[in-house]
């Protein structure tokens, strides 16, 4: 495994995936420290350009905490975040940025251990690619 | 877009050592001091301390602050605190930006305290740029029906039902069985007022009856919920009882006898038998028996008795309500153990606690099971509760009281019993440790057993024989055997996906319905306008169930009696000079948010911020990047991206630096007097002698567990510190450091 420490940039929801997040720290469950969150309504909000504009800025990897079918706004909610993300994609594609650097898996209000285990798991795929601006800078000239 | 802000006040908190033991708060403050819009920053030892709140108060009026962002703990927490600090010092609410430094931070991270620094300083940018770039916004008022749905006619429904009536608000109670009461009518006598539960259960009835603002439906299950808070619509299915009104109890009792469909009776837990046509016990409520249609042949022989008030052909229906608000009162089961759990289903004589309930219950002066008399019974406690590798890790509460008060129970009406307890470690808190004297005085017996060494059950000629190794006798191995095992079982959450489903209510990881916060919100959920209460959110007495019932009554009622229910502005907005009207958002909004209208000479989309829930899956879908919801639009969430990226330039600090900033925080909160109004007055009572806690918490006329949270705060910043000596009840004593 490489040395790389990454940086994520989780999208979660207010009412569902932030709390299991909130939880993994008040259960002092430990994970990387370069995890930035921002926090939507719903995550089916997402627009392709934010994820795009994170990869450009220097962020390893983009993590979107749906709700899954827990939505309280739509049962869809992870099909449609998943449409953004597919058109993100398409970009990254063109750029040449390796298409997992986006994930997304959905978390439900208490899911502390499977929050903290994705961004174990996140981190080391990133680790693995490298940094971002590599990437970028190799390939997009 | 407005102006951007450039008057922002930060406020840093050490969340008593909470934050600032895992994040340098000084360091923090120097880099946060530089950022643009940023007129100043101060750290304190409580945020939310009363002392705090009037000193940001005074602070945005005398500076005349645009801008505030707070750094402490969830929004979840104090979101609301803050906001009203806002309001009070003439700051717009939503000038106002949370950073999440402790759950997401400082507690996440406290084994790196270096990155957790680092990561507090991006977090609170992002705040700060969000802030800088943030609008001026009114909530939005929408219309709010005055009428609470109230799901489950158990004590706790119809208790919630009765205090939203009397409050004003409309009640719909909807109960799935044909009778009322839930559990409480199961258990015979109750502790602590040795009401029997029937009494309990008929009292509430006749007051949900007596209401003329409550509908109950029972047979009555939802099977829809469309909408949301202020205007839920329900669809409700509802089972006739096949009965028209009570009829005479003589004929009623003839009808029962005529009856050959038979059943195992669910009420009393298998025990006994039930017919098609019954009642779940003499005195159920409402008073009129039902026909369960599942079994029921349409033989015809109740018919030849009744006088025309049973037909069979009565429909099954199906309604719908209206409700601004929804409450779940729903309940929990008895846990069922396995087969084989201790002889359970495989040794004769093993029953579970609920059983021995409806046994006492059934039973006239002589205790008999199966036929047999009983003399001699063993309990086995915590049998699925505190089960540290298995399903059911929560200790239930209830059942340590439960078994002693049933055992002393029975002793009483069934004079030459003897009662064999084989416990855990007996957990009869509170008033109820002397139902434990009661029992030993009556001469019922103890064992104990440790997990590691689970007692055993067997049968031996007809008997139960029970072996356990005896942590009361120094691990001595003990056999003896019984006429009967009662096991005592725990709390477990019903089984009902149903409701899950359609309410999407959040399940914890022990299946019970989860509240926001459990000690800060302990009855609302994620979804607004849904609140919990009772057995179906965590195991309760009647006690704490009455407890939590009030308290989502009132949550409930204050929400929705007004009228009006005020939403916060969090909306998706349409810019109209980019939209070309395709569409597409008005097919994809499942609320309905979207109007067609008329923009210099052309038509565009607008949103309706009424109906609009601000979820945003309109935005991605605009082929134009027409839509934005406010507060989160493409300008603020890259900019906070922005934040979060650029690198953070510490400098480098030696130890005795840090320990001098230490310090001098600690001098800082010392001289600036932001300590919460309870330390204070703590520091004051330690003026005169050292004191042990019960004795400050006696003195200041306030929770002994407010004293110790206080008091530990107070010795991390050197305030305070222990003495070796106790007082006579052999607490330890605490005097001030000066
Ligand atoms: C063996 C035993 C003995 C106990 N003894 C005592 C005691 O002595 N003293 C004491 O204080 N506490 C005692 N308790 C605890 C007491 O039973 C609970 O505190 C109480 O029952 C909780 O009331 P509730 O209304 O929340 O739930 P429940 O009593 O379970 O009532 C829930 C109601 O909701 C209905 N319902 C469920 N799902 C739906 C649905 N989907 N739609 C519509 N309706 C639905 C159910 O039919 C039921 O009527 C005892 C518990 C046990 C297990
Ligand atoms: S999707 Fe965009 S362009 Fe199409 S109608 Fe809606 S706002 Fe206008
Ligand atoms: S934000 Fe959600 S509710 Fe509002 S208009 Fe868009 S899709 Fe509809």
């Amino acid at each position: 495994m490489s040395d790389y420490q990454p940086k994520i940039l989780v999208f979660s929801s207010e009412k569902i995936s932030d709390p299991a997040i909130d939880l993994a720290g008040l259960l002092k469950k430990h994970y990387s420290p370069l995890v930035y969150n921002i926090t939507l309504q719903c995550t089916s909000s997402v627009k392709p350009r934010w994820i795009l504009h994170a990869l450009r800025s220097g962020i390893d990897g983009v993590f979107i905490a749906s709700d899954g079918t827990d939505c309280a706004y739509r049962s869809d909610c992870s099909d449609l975040t998943n449409k953004s993300i597919a058109k993100a994609q398409e970009v990254m594609k063109e750029k040449g940025i390796d298409l997992s650097r986006v994930k997304m898996a959905a978390l439900c209000s208490v899911c502390a251990d499977p929050f903290v285990n994705h961004m174990k798991s996140f981190s080391e795929t990133l680790a693995n690619l490298g940094s971002i601006k590599n990437e970028i800078g190799q390939k997009d000239g | 877009m407005e102006n951007q802000k450039s008057k922002i006040g930060v406020y840093i908190c050490h969340c008593g050592g909470n934050i600032s033991d895992y994040v340098d708060i000084e360091k923090v403050k120097n880099l946060i001091a530089r950022e643009e819009g940023v007129h100043l920053v101060n750290n304190m030892m409580f945020t939310c301390s009363d002392s705090a709140q009037v000193d940001i108060v005074n602070d945005i009026k005398e500076n005349n602050l645009d801008g505030m962002v707070v750094a402490s703990c969830s929004p979840k927490l104090h979101l609301l605190t803050f906001r009203d600090v806002a309001k009070r010092a003439g700051l717009n609410q939503y000038n106002y930006i949370h950073a999440n430094i402790r759950e997401q931070c400082s507690w996440a991270h406290s084994d790196k305290t270096e990155l957790a620094t680092d990561k507090a300083v991006r977090i609170i940018r992002a705040a700060i740029s969000k802030v800088r770039l943030s609008e001026t916004l009114e909530q939005i008022e929408i219309p709010a029906i005055n009428t609470a749905v109230v799901v489950g006619a158990g004590v706790s429904g119809m208790r919630s039902a009765i205090e939203l009536a009397d409050q004003g608000t409309n009640v719909y109670l909807i109960e799935k069985d044909h009778f009322v009461g839930g559990r409480v009518s199961q258990w015979g006598k109750l502790f602590p007022t040795e009401e029997p539960g029937e009494n309990l259960v008929e009292r509430l009835y006749h007051k949900v009856k007596e209401r003329e603002n409550i509908t109950l439906f029972t047979g009555a299950e939802i099977k829809a919920v469309n909408g949301s808070v202020g205007n839920f619509e329900l669809d409700v299915h509802i089972t006739p009882r096949y009965i028209n009104g009570m009829c005479d109890e003589a004929i009623q009792d003839q009808v029962l006898k005529a009856c050959h469909a038979e059943v195992d009776d669910e009420f009393n837990f298998g025990l006994t038998k039930r017919k098609a046509i019954y009642k779940n016990y003499p005195n159920a409520y409402p008073e009129t028996p039902v026909v369960d249609m599942d079994l029921c042949d349409k033989c015809g022989e109740c018919l030849k008795i009744c006088d025309g008030r049973i037909t069979l052909d009565q429909k099954e229906e199906n309604i719908s309500i209206k409700a601004g608000a929804i409450l779940l009162n729903t309940g929990f089961d008895p846990y069922e153990p396995k087969e084989g759990e201790y002889g359970y289903k495989q040794v004769d004589n093993v029953i579970t606690l609920q059983q021995f309930k409806r046994l006492i219950e059934s039973n006239g002066d002589k205790l008999v099971y199966n036929g047999k008399k009983i003399r001699d019974i063993a309990y086995i406690y915590c049998v699925g509760s505190r089960d540290a590798k298995g399903e059911n890790k929560h200790c239930s509460r209830y059942c340590c009281t439960s078994a002693i008060h049933t055992a002393v129970d029975a002793k009483t009406k069934f004079k030459n019993i003897r009662n064999y307890h084989v416990t855990r470690g007996i957990r009869t808190y509170g008033k109820q440790e002397t139902l434990f004297t009661d029992s030993s005085r009556q001469g019922d017996t103890y064992f104990q057993f440790f997990e590691g060494a689970m007692p055993t059950v067997e049968n031996e000629n007809g008997k139960a024989l029970i072996k356990v190794k005896d942590a009361l006798t120094q691990n001595e191995d003990i056999e003896f055997t019984a006429d009967l095992v009662v096991l005592v079982t725990g709390m477990v959450a019903r089984k009902d996906e149903n409701l899950v489903n359609i309410f999407k209510v959040p399940v914890g990881s022990d299946k019970f319905y989860n509240e926001i916060h459990n000690k800060l919100r302990p009855v609302e959920t994620v979804i607004e306008g849904l609140f919990i209460a009772g057995g179906c959110q965590s195991p309760k007495n009647i006690r704490a169930t009455m407890a939590s019932t009030l308290a989502a009554s009132a949550k409930a009622n204050s929400l929705i009696q007004s009228g009006m229910i005020a939403l916060e502005p969090i909306v998706a907005k349409v810019n109209p000079e980019l939209c070309e009207w395709c569409g597409a958002c008005d097919d994809l909004c499942t609320y309905n948010a979207f109007e067609k209208v008329e923009y210099e000479g052309k038509t565009v989309a607008k949103v309706n911020e009424a109906m609009c829930k601000g979820c945003g899956a309109c935005t991605p879908v605009c082929p134009t990047n027409a839509i934005d919801v406010v507060s989160l639009s493409d300008t603020e969430i890259e900019t906070m991206i922005d934040s979060f990226v650029r690198d953070v330039e510490f400098a480098t600090t030696t130890t005795e630096e840090k320990a001098d900033s230490f310090a001098e925080v600690v001098d800082f909160e010392k001289q600036v007097r932001v300590l919460p109004e309870l330390s204070q007055r703590i520091l004051d009572s330690l003026e005169t002698e050292p004191k042990a806690i019960p004795d400050i918490a006696k003195e200041l006329g306030v929770a002994a567990d407010d004293v110790l949270y206080h008091l530990m705060s107070l010795r991390k910043y050197g305030m305070i510190k222990d003495t070796d000596e106790i007082n006579e009840d052999e607490y330890y004593l605490y005097e001030l450091k000066k």
